[in-house]
């Protein structure tokens, strides 16, 4: 328990609850009426303050002791607003799929809020949890594990109405299945089959149509792409495009391929070791990127160029990414960063604007977590 | 770049319909994995073989008295003068010790064999699959007090056991050969049941169901337990047999069906001393024993193979 | 942090090696077939490619391509039944390994011919030490003693810059991770100095600040030894990076080959083209991406005539029926260039068009 306590010293630059207007529910009837407010566009729908996520670590059969936590998330705040896309990119073990099962509340957050529309859902339960549910949907990595493989197309696609009944009359559920096979853009006769039938790419298919039939305002994408072949891979990206203008949705685009990152995100930030190291708009953090991580990340990238590899400067960083069951002290990324001074094993970089940008008005000027934030032209992808 | 077009998928899928809707109707055929692992079944000459085989024990154990004019019940089935007397004429298997026709209790003992083989599966998988499916899908406590349970009951031996109970519990019909088998062959189902939903519970679609807000119920049932079952139906055949030869050969050492019930294993075990000089009395027993295991193995056998997604 | 500028020049084919002439490694018409319950799949259809030493081949392509079987043919590791190979030649030096004994092949693997596949945790065996397993090599095809494999395994560790190796020589494969197992896959790899190492997806499962670190570290070893490389990936920007001449793949065939230059600038087969024109580019943010229509084909029924013909925007009828074969791609004028072949009945039309 002593790791838990830790997790409320304030981890990043964002002030608690900066900028959100929290309303204060007094019936579960409120909370839900609430949620099903619409948001302007431009307006931030959701708003992740100082989450925390920590998976203890116990030893012992029969009396479990706590020995440690896995600081999966460890102080992250950002906010997304109605009808962008905030991409964000980090390599294995950043904590950024365990971000997306918190936005679900499929985990528990150990600390930090998240708040939908102004009311924090890690404290929702009932009627007002159900009706988040529905408005905040989730697409997965792999399309072959997150299909169940003994329910017909049409089960699947249909059971959010199951589940929801109020969303559309039985009798109507499966002319509703079949517009949307339409949408996503298969053909509505392949109600009766069975997941094995199809190729990756349609299984994708099928489960961003699940994903879209409660017309829900917020999706969370974890790697939607990563596990389809590459010719694929762009019919998806375009199909989720459409679907964004088509229904107003907001996207959380959650992926490690930087370049496709960079095509479909309006903002990206960029995480290590369960910490934001670095956010803004696309064009901030893939042209003006300050944070050393950032740029050894971005050089990294193959280009597939292959003329730009006889004149291209590329960081490579030593070493391996820190376990997050017992990650450095101060900055995350100091053991493996070559500016790391004595600072910043003592003081945690806080997220924020750095002091020498912060009057001007050039693209260097977002926040990063660096106590040396500077700017560094790196080759790269996109 | 001129030629690129860029289309609504809806479009790309138009173009391929018609190569797909050949493909339909031979999918249409074999939609389900269920399905899938039938069709399989039909084409094994195995499976045909010992279905045949099966079939015809089924229908000795339902009607036997279609197969032999003769009742092991009535008085005077068993005349002395016969005793040990082999094959002849309208008695084709001969004659036990005590002078009963071997043939009509060879067929009257089928009966026995199926019901105690069919009615232990059906217990174990029920005690074992119910318990099983609590302990994986609840887990924590209730999973280890469970596991714990069964590892008692799995660390019994089944003669031992068998002796146990049959002490305290003098009866010897089937029934009471089920319970003693079914008290401690659960385990067995109980174990493959956990593990499955274990290994269910973390796939991506049942996190997916749990996204959209679905109950634990729901859960359970749509999503875990179909699953889970065609590992659970292919040991239950593979069972069957096992069962069967079980209590035969718990009833050969008199802790099984005792007289006046008839049992292959207790009619073996009469015959036994006599071998030498009448070994009939033994071989037929034996052979329909033999058999019947061999038919229920071999079924479980193939089941596997159709049904085993890791085989394929 | 090293800032590498990789401007070395490929260096020249390795040319001491005497009478033997040729190419190191050459596939000609390779086929491979699977017998399946649903049928029989034919995931190689005659594939021609050679690679020299110290050249790297990339072999690009999606899954079902059959890039991944041609390699598993030439190691000889293909599990045959159910796999055959009907037809085709693999000449290492000259010689036909598909005429060899299989004492003769197992002598080749290893020692001559060596493997890295892509996920180095399922391939290392894990109640073995990392420094057993890469001693067994020598071992086994040197006869050396437990102690000196063992001071040979702590040699290539140090060669792929493991750190502390003479601590961690002992330790599991779980205990190291990703991109270090990686490490020790190559190192096992390298053991004996083979002419020809084929990298399957070696750096798929990593991180891509490890993938550099990695690709880097296979170059610089390449370069060192002078090996033929064969490079298998789906991945156009590790390609660009490392290789010096690519063979395409298409539901196993090969359907252009051509210097790396080259094919980013020109490709002359319209799948290349589509899978160069799916990549995100800057100037196009905020348009749909260009996508290649319909779905990759299904191996038990590849479609007649050229197999991408129902993904094509060029097809025409010729394309359902006649099957293009693989032909020298030249300049308008008829100057050839070397290197260069596709399959395309219009690659003129793809290439200058």
């Amino acid at each position: 328990m002593a790791d838990t306590t830790k997790a409320g010293e304030p981890t990043d630059a964002t002030p608690n609850v900066s900028g959100v207007q929290v309303v204060e529910a007094e019936s579960e009837e409120q909370a839900v009426a609430a949620l099903d407010e619409p948001v302007e566009r431009g307006e931030p729908i959701l708003q992740v303050r100082n989450l925390v996520k920590h998976f203890p670590l116990t030893q012992g059969i029969l009396i479990k002791r706590q020995v440690g936590a896995v600081k999966a998330v460890d102080g992250i705040s950002f906010d997304l607003y109605q009808g962008e896309t905030l991409g964000i990119v980090g390599e294995s073990g950043c904590g950024k799929s365990t971000v997306a099962k918190l936005l679900m509340n499929l985990e528990r957050a150990t600390a930090g809020e998240i708040f939908y529309k102004g009311q924090d859902i890690t404290k929702l339960s009932g009627r007002a949890l159900k009706a988040v549910r529905r408005n905040i949907q989730m697409i997965f990595q792999d399309p072959y594990t997150s299909l169940n493989p003994r329910m017909t197309v049409g089960d699947i696609i249909g059971e959010p109405f199951d589940i929801h009944p109020e969303v559309a009359p039985k009798g109507d559920r499966r002319r509703r299945v079949q517009e949307l096979l339409d949408v996503v853009g298969l053909n509505p006769e392949y109600i009766n089959r069975y997941p094995h039938q199809f190729s990756g790419g349609q299984r994708q298919r099928i489960g961003i149509a699940r994903g879209l039939a409660l017309n829900p305002e917020v999706i969370i994408c974890d790697e939607p792409v990563s596990a389809l072949d590459v010719s694929v891979q762009a019919q998806v990206i375009n199909l989720m495009e459409r679907l964004q203008d088509e229904f107003n949705l907001s996207y959380i685009f959650i992926a490690h391929d930087l370049s496709i990152v960079r095509h479909i995100s309006d903002r990206v930030g960029v995480m290590y070791l369960g910490r934001m190291a670095e956010i803004g708009t696309d064009e901030q953090i893939y042209e003006h990127p300050t944070h050393p991580y950032t740029q050894a990340l971005l050089s990294a990238v193959p280009v597939p160029d292959p003329d730009a590899r006889e004149h291209r400067e590329r960081i490579i960083l030593t070493g391996d990414v820190p376990s997050p069951a017992n990650p450095p002290s101060g900055c995350r990324f100091r053991t493996r960063c070559w500016k790391a001074q004595d600072k910043c094993a003592e003081e945690t970089p806080l997220l924020a604007i750095p002091e020498r940008f912060k009057s001007s008005d050039s693209p260097a000027a977002h926040e990063s977590a660096c106590h040396f934030a500077e700017e560094k032209d790196v080759v790269h992808a996109a | 770049m001129s030629e690129k077009t860029i289309e609504r998928p809806t479009t790309d899928e138009a173009a391929l319909a018609k190569e797909l809707e050949a493909e339909e109707k031979a999918a249409a055929r074999q939609a389900s994995l269920l399905r899938d692992g039938w069709a399989d079944l039909r084409k094994r000459p195995l499976f045909i073989l010992s279905a045949l085989v099966i079939v015809c024990l089924l229908a000795l154990a339902i009607a036997p008295s279609l197969f032999t004019a003769r009742s092991p019940f009535s008085n005077g089935f068993c005349q002395l003068q016969n005793s040990m007397n082999g094959p002849g004429s309208g008695h084709l298997f001969g004659f036990d010790v005590q002078g009963c026709d071997i043939y009509t209790r060879t067929v009257y003992g089928t009966r026995n064999s199926i019901v105690v083989g069919v009615v232990t599966t059906i217990a174990t998988t029920l005690i074992g699959g119910l318990l099983g499916m609590l302990a994986g899908l609840i887990g924590g406590w209730v999973d280890m007090l469970l596991s714990r349970i069964t590892e008692v009951f799995s660390a019994l031996p089944i003669i031992i056991g068998g002796l146990l109970i049959m002490s305290i519990w003098r009866t010897g019909d089937v029934w009471t050969v089920s319970f003693i088998m079914a008290i401690l062959g659960w385990p067995q189902v109980f174990r493959i049941m956990r593990g499955e939903v274990i290994s269910n519970k973390y796939n991506d679609y049942v996190m997916a169901a749990r996204a959209l807000g679905a109950d634990s119920w729901r859960i359970a049932f749509r999503h875990i337990l179909p699953n889970t079952l065609a590992p659970v139906i292919v040991i239950t055949t593979m069972n069957l047999g096992v069962y069967i030869s079980a209590e035969a050969a718990l009833s050969y050492l008199g802790i099984g069906i005792q007289s006046p019930n008839i049992s292959w294993g207790l009619m073996i075990s009469d015959a036994q001393d006599r071998f030498l000089t009448s070994p009939h009395a033994l071989l037929f027993p034996a052979g329909a024993l033999s058999l019947t295991v061999l038919a229920f193995i071999m079924l479980g056998d193939v089941v596997r193979d159709a049904f085993d997604p890791k085989m394929r | 942090m090293t800032i590498i500028d990789p401007t070395d020049a490929v260096p020249a084919p390795r040319s001491g090696d005497g009478d033997k002439t040729g190419p190191l490694l050459e596939v000609r018409d390779l086929h491979v077939e699977f017998k399946t319950r649903e049928g029989v799949v034919r995931a190689v259809n005659g594939v021609n490619y050679s690679v020299d030493s110290g050249e790297t081949l990339a072999v690009l392509g999606e899954s079902g391509s059959g890039k991944s079987v041609t390699a598993q043919a030439i190691m000889g590791i293909l599990d045959m039944p159910p796999a055959s190979i009907p037809k085709g030649e693999i000449r290492f030096y000259g010689q036909d390994m598909l005429k060899m004994s299989g004492e003769e092949r197992r002598k080749l693997r290893g020692a001559r011919i060596a493997m890295i596949f892509q996920d180095a945790l399922s391939s290392l065996n894990p109640v073995l030490s990392v420094g057993f397993q890469l001693g067994e090599m020598f071992r086994v095809h040197q006869g050396l003693s437990r102690k000196e494999a063992k001071a040979k395994a702590i040699e290539l560790m140090d060669r792929v810059k493991i750190p502390a190796a003479a601590a961690r020589v002992n330790d599991y494969p779980h205990q190291f991770s990703g991109g270090m197992r990686q490490r020790i896959m190559i190192a096992m790899a390298l053991a004996l100095e083979p002419d020809l190492i084929i990298a399957d997806e070696p750096t798929t499962a990593l991180d891509v600040t490890v993938q550099a670190q990695v690709m880097d570290l296979l170059a610089e070893l390449q370069r060192e030894y002078r090996m033929g490389l064969i490079l298998i990936t789906h991945d156009l920007g590790v390609v660009a990076d490392v290789a010096d001449k690519i063979a395409v793949m298409y539901a196993g065939r090969i359907v252009e080959t051509a210097p790396v230059h080259e094919l980013y600038k020109r490709p002359a087969h319209p799948y290349t083209r589509g899978l160069l024109d799916s990549i995100p580019r800057l100037d196009l943010k905020g348009q749909d991406l260009y996508a290649i229509k319909g779905l990759p084909p299904n191996l038990l029924k590849v479609p007649s005539g050229c197999a991408f013909n129902p993904r094509c925007e060029r097809a025409q009828d010729i394309c359902r029926t006649d099957l293009p074969p693989l032909v020298p791609v030249t300049e308008r004028d008829g100057t050839e260039l070397p290197g260069r072949a596709s399959a395309c009945h219009f690659w003129k039309e793809t290439i200058h068009g």
